[in-house]
């Protein structure tokens, strides 16, 4: 709570200092937003992109461009309801959506303030879900879409690893409770329906933990 | 003798795997009264032991290399694979999923007659076949360490099951006909809407950190023109039952079989067994409706075959 409060500061104050030129471009939209309803990304997101694990906001730096370009898409349009991203993305022009998702994607992925050590049985069956899943309910592993240790794949498949455990429960029952439904294919409701709270624990805490992989090697 | 007959032809079925089946063997079948039809519909499937029961003797390590190698030839048996395809791939949940021709749907079955040939393969012959045609790559010998763990795998889930007795939920599903031939236009406009997703525009998969997610469906890395694979209704059944990715089982009959039409209307490594030219491999190799080899298709002749390595 006090988190929050910290954080709507910040925002607020950044927002006493907009500059009222029209921004297109990227890191400028993340220092100061847009001056008509975004604020600036970084309060939230944290100047490197890294985002902030407590609070929930997750890192931007270093995902998939088209990613990051259909999320503020998906905001704005409701596929995916959330009451602090939805008016940030909807006052944001296609070309300023270009910018600040080009902006984030060239970001070098931050260094990962290392999570807390997990116990050993939860350790185990988020392991067991990331790499194995479980076919008796026609759950695949993560990794099988996800790709190897969470990097992510191709322009589709957002990176888990570097994500806080908080952003990735928090997606998860989205998916759970329908707030967000913006996945393609519906792999994720799908993949959601199958786990129990449990397992939301398990699989979010133990990325969380998983230690960040030098930045991939995209083609 | 009706009996013995019919597990005959039953296990010829078995048999049409990795490499090509003799399809004028199912005609008789349908004729044959067959118990296993008037049974429930959803027949109580075969329940492998779990991961965590591989023993850690002797033994177990050579289960757990031989589940390992079925994971990740690529890594595990080097030598004898030639695309970018794991068994894995193919066989869901390694090797342990039902509808997607599981080890221990298949293990209990041999040996067994193959009709093609007039003899009795081997288990271990069946798995040659896997690396020659699947993987694009080349059968290990007859004792090699690579088929010795993978038959000690195959053994090691079947543990329980009749000899001889095809578990509900071996192989892949056999789609009744489509009400129209497939077609592939039509199986383009599935593969773009759900399928390109993760294989890619081009069907060409996607790779991650040097290691294939999302397979070829064809192309030099994918599997060759005399795999299972290539015979349309083989594909039509895996697709159905198992693709999407963890949405099995939502596409229409109809969808499937047209994307797999699409897909099997891919150039691919040219078969292994090539006569030197495409018409007489046709008749030798792919002499049913369900192969395309040398087949003509969008104005492209296909059989033509591109090079596993470029
Ligand atoms: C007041 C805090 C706040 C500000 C300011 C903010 N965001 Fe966010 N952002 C969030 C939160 C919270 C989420 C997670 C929403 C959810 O749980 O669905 C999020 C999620 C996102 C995502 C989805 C990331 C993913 O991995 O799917 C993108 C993209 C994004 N924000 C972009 C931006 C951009 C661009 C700006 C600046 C123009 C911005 N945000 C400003 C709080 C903020
Ligand atoms: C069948 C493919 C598939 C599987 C399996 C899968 N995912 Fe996903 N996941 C996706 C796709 C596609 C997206 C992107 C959705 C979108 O475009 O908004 C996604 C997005 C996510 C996100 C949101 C990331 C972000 O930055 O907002 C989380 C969290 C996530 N998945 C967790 C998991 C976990 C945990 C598992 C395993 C239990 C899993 N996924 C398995 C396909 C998959
Ligand atoms: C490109 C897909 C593909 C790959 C890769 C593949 N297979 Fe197969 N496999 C098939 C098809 C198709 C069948 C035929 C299933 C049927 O007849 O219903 C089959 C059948 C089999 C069978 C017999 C199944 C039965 O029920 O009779 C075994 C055993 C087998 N494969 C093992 C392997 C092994 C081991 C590998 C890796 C070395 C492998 N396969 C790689 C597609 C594949
Ligand atoms: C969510 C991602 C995803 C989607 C969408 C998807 N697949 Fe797959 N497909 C996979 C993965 C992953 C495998 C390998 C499975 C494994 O290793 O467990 C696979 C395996 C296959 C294979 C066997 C391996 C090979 O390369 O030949 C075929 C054939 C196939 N898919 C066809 C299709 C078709 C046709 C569609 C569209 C109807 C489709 N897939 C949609 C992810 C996907």
């Amino acid at each position: 709570m006090k988190y929050l409060r910290t954080v709507s500061l910040i925002v607020a104050v950044s927002y006493v200092g907009i500059v009222s030129a029209a921004a297109t471009d990227g890191a400028t939209l993340a220092q100061r937003g847009n001056g008509h309803g975004a604020a600036p990304c970084m309060a939230c997101h944290a100047p490197n992109g890294g985002g902030m694990a407590a609070a929930g906001f997750p890192r931007l730096a270093g995902l998939p461009d088209a990613y990051l370009r259909k999320q503020l898409e998906d905001f704005a349009n409701g596929s995916r309801a959330n009451a602090t991203m939805q008016p940030v993305a909807q006052s944001l022009s296609d070309d300023e959506r270009d910018a600040v998702a080009d902006y984030y994607s060239k970001l070098p992925v931050p260094a990962q303030v290392p999570a807390p050590p997990l116990k050993n049985d939860v350790a185990q069956s988020g392991q067991m879900l990331a790499t194995r899943g479980r076919w008796s309910e026609n759950l695949p592993a993560c990794e099988q879409c996800h790709g190897p240790g969470g990097i992510g794949v191709g322009d589709h498949f957002p990176p888990l690893v570097g994500q806080s455990a908080t952003y990735i429960a928090n997606e998860l029952h989205a998916w759970q409770g329908g707030s967000r439904h913006n996945d393609p294919l519906q792999l994720m409701q799908h993949v959601a329906a199958n786990l129990s709270d449990a397992d939301i624990t398990a699989i979010s805490t133990w990325y969380a933990a998983q230690p960040m992989a030098p930045k991939e090697q995209q083609p | 003798m009706k009996a013995a007959c019919l597990s005959l032809i039953v296990a010829a079925l078995a048999l049409s795997a990795c490499n090509h089946s003799a399809p004028q063997a199912v005609a008789p079948v349908a004729k044959t009264p067959a118990p296993a039809a008037s049974a429930p519909k959803k027949a109580a499937l075969f329940v492998p032991p779990p991961e965590s029961a591989i023993p850690s003797d002797d033994f177990g390590k050579q289960v757990a290399l031989g589940r390992q190698i079925f994971i990740d030839p690529g890594r595990y048996a080097k030598a004898y694979v030639g695309n970018a395809l794991s068994c894995e791939n193919c066989h869901l949940d390694a090797g342990r999923l039902a509808h997607s021709a599981p080890l221990w749907g298949a293990y209990p079955m041999y040996p067994a007659y193959r009709s093609k040939t007039h003899d009795v393969s081997t288990f271990a012959a069946r798995l040659q076949g896997c690396f020659n045609y699947s993987m694009n790559g080349k059968a290990p010998p007859q004792g090699d360490a690579v088929l010795v763990a993978l038959e000690s795998y195959a053994y090691w889930m079947s543990k329980g099951e009749p000899i001889g007795v095809a578990p509900p939920g071996h192989g892949y599903p056999k789609l009744p006909k489509p009400a129209i031939a497939p077609d592939y236009t039509r199986g383009e406009a599935v593969f773009k809407r759900d399928c390109a997703l993760c294989h890619g525009d081009d069907g060409q998969g996607q790779q991650a950190a040097g290691r294939t997610v999302f397979p070829p469906l064809w192309g030099t890395q994918s599997f060759n023109w005399g795999a299972g694979m290539e015979q349309v209704n083989n594909a039509a059944g895996f697709i159905k039952a198992n693709m999407p990715l963890g949405r099995g089982n939502t596409l229409s009959d109809q969808d499937a079989w047209d994307v797999a039409y699409f897909m099997d209307a891919h150039e691919r490594p040219q078969d292994p067994r090539y006569t030197g030219s495409i018409p007489a491999t046709r008749a030798a190799f792919h002499d049913t409706p369900e192969s395309l080899y040398g087949a003509t298709v969008n104005g492209q002749l296909l059989g033509r075959g591109v090079a596993a390595r470029p």
